[in-house]
């Protein structure tokens, strides 16, 4: 299953941080992406890309997740040389990631 | 019944379009206006503006956006806070009683903040940078360094009668707290009437980041009319709560969806969104569609400032050299490998000195440089980029792309070259008590 499926995310920068919310879709949807949506598995996701600490943040009131990635923006985002330097793309290509079917 | 005020947000970066401000203005029944127009890096460029030119380092739409929102707000009472006055609250002050004068509204009180330049209180001192570092360290380098002010004492030019209140860097979510203090008379230290109001201010704060702007994805995601998308507002009751809407008839939509993402935007601890006034917490947050294009807002609380400032630090880090082209058709792919080989080796061979460089090809490794090679595009854009110590060397670069047009693998084409100084922001704390705002008054 596609994270894009079941989610929306948008991604906000600080510094040399990356931070993207996922929301899911559909409230029934958030226990799934809180068991197999983990930090380790978006750090994976963004090997290469993200060269520091990936944290997770709950909300399930609204049904998202908010992950804080450091190293992210190619050393901050006023003196990088990516074409995007804020990383404003990451929020698609998180939706990239591809959860695994449950029993 | 309980007492609300109707905030609108009339722009929510310095490029951001007029029209739905106007929109707002006259048809959106407010009582404040709020224009967020500077971005972390803007004021270190409006900074070295100012020191070229003492009545420039203000933002470059003051005077088109008050041309547009003035008479409509001064007929209906409707008070403008905006820190459009970025490195120079007093030149746009001045600019902004020009622009009443010249369109007939004599009398328009308007109010300067200053006191968040911090420059010369924090140069040469031990201060840590969170990048690493300290102040000291960046020597001669430094530009600007600008501490986030907080909601009080703009409030507090609201309950002087300004009808105008320009600052400069404050904190975004304060320019929208600062009406609810003042016309509810929050305490200082009511944390979760402070915290809730910074929900609905960081809400708002990037104006068409609510009401379905950089929401929409075709098919997952659809947003109605965004060429006329609609500014949001937000009626506020006196115990911080809002329903966040846009002008009935305007383009895009307001959803528990579309304030979902923007109530994450930038925030890392939701539970700690730290802000100059409060600790804003964001995890009890509810959203709830209303009707339509509303949502009701509550649940957010808050806890005790913390007693310092975020201070925004810009400086000199060399300059920017860029050349592109492009490779399109058959083998468009492998033709822009070679000129990406190429040209890696003539910067070697002309012994380049940059202190970082990249070469890309957009189309296949710009953007997101990880995972499985996508199918072969059919056209493809090298970008190089390197940061140097120098102009001239940094025009080196664009030089070497340039040079490929005779030299270079067959029918490239489109080539652009630039050539820009890199202002770096870094970011520190220090004690609120280095800040010192003070009120400037001016009548137009």
């Amino acid at each position: 299953m596609l994270l894009r499926d079941l989610a929306h995310a948008r991604a906000g920068d600080k510094g040399d941080t990356s931070s993207i919310g996922v929301i899911a879709y559909r409230a029934e949807d958030y226990a799934r992406l809180e068991r197999l949506l983990t930090p380790e598995r978006v750090r994976a996701h963004f090997a290469g890309i993200v060269h520091g600490e990936v944290r997770r943040y709950a909300l399930p009131g609204i049904g998202a997740l908010n992950f804080v990635m450091e190293g992210a923006l190619g050393g901050g985002v006023t003196r990088s040389l990516a074409l995007d330097a804020h990383g404003k793309c990451l929020a698609s290509a998180m939706l990239e990631i591809e959860l695994p079917e449950e029993a | 019944m309980t007492r609300s005020i109707r905030i609108g947000a009339g722009a929510g970066f310095s490029g951001d379009r007029i029209d739905p401000a106007l929109e707002l203005a006259e048809h959106g029944g407010l009582q404040y206006l709020v224009f967020e127009c500077l971005a972390e890096r803007t004021i270190a460029l409006a900074q070295l503006a100012r020191q070229r030119d003492p009545e420039a380092g203000y933002d470059r739409l003051l005077a088109a956006r008050m041309q547009a929102v003035l008479p409509a707000c001064r007929r209906q009472g409707i008070k403008i806070v905006t820190n459009m006055g970025a490195a120079n609250p007093l030149a746009a002050a001045r600019k902004v009683a020009e622009v009443a004068r010249s369109l007939g509204l004599a009398g328009l009180k308007v109010a300067a903040l200053t006191g968040d330049d911090v420059a010369d209180a924090l140069r040469g001192t031990e201060t840590p940078l969170e990048e690493g570092g300290t102040v000291a360290g960046l020597g001669n380098r430094l530009v600007s360094a600008n501490a986030y002010l907080g909601a009080a004492p703009i409030a507090e030019a609201l309950a002087g009668g300004a009808e105008v209140v320009v600052t400069g860097r404050v904190a975004d979510p304060a320019m929208f707290l600062a009406p609810m203090i003042r016309e509810f008379g929050w305490s200082l230290e009511d944390w979760d009437r402070l915290g809730r109001g910074t929900v609905v201010g960081h809400l708002l704060e990037c104006a068409g980041q609510v009401t379905g702007g950089y929401f929409a994805d075709p098919g997952f995601k659809d947003v109605p009319d965004l060429a006329r998308l609609g500014f949001p507002l937000a009626e506020v009751g006196e115990d911080g709560d809002a329903i966040l809407t846009k002008v009935a008839g305007s383009g895009g939509r307001v959803t528990p969806a579309t304030c979902k993402e923007q109530l994450l935007y930038e925030v890392h601890d939701p539970a700690r969104y730290l802000q100059p006034d409060v600790a804003a917490d964001f995890t009890g947050v509810r959203l709830e569609a209303v009707g339509e294009d509303a949502v009701r807002i509550s649940g957010g609380t808050g806890t005790a400032r913390t007693g310092m400032l975020k201070v925004s630090v810009g400086c000199h880090e060399g300059w920017f050299g860029e050349g592109q082209i492009s490779y399109a058709g058959p083998g468009a792919l492998a033709r822009g490998e070679l000129a990406r080989t190429v040209v890696r080796e003539r910067l070697r061979l002309i012994g380049l000195e940059a202190e970082d460089l990249r070469l890309d090809l957009i189309g296949l490794d710009a953007i997101i440089a990880a995972g499985a090679a996508p199918a072969e595009p059919r056209e493809v854009r090298l970008r190089v980029i390197g940061r140097c110590a120098s102009a001239t060397a940094a025009e080196r670069i664009g030089h070497e792309v340039d040079s490929l047009y005779l030299n270079g693998p067959a029918s490239g084409g489109g080539v652009t070259t630039a050539v820009r100084e890199v202002i770096g922001m870094r970011s520190c704390l220090v004690p609120a008590a280095m800040a010192r705002p003070a009120l400037h008054w001016l009548e137009a």
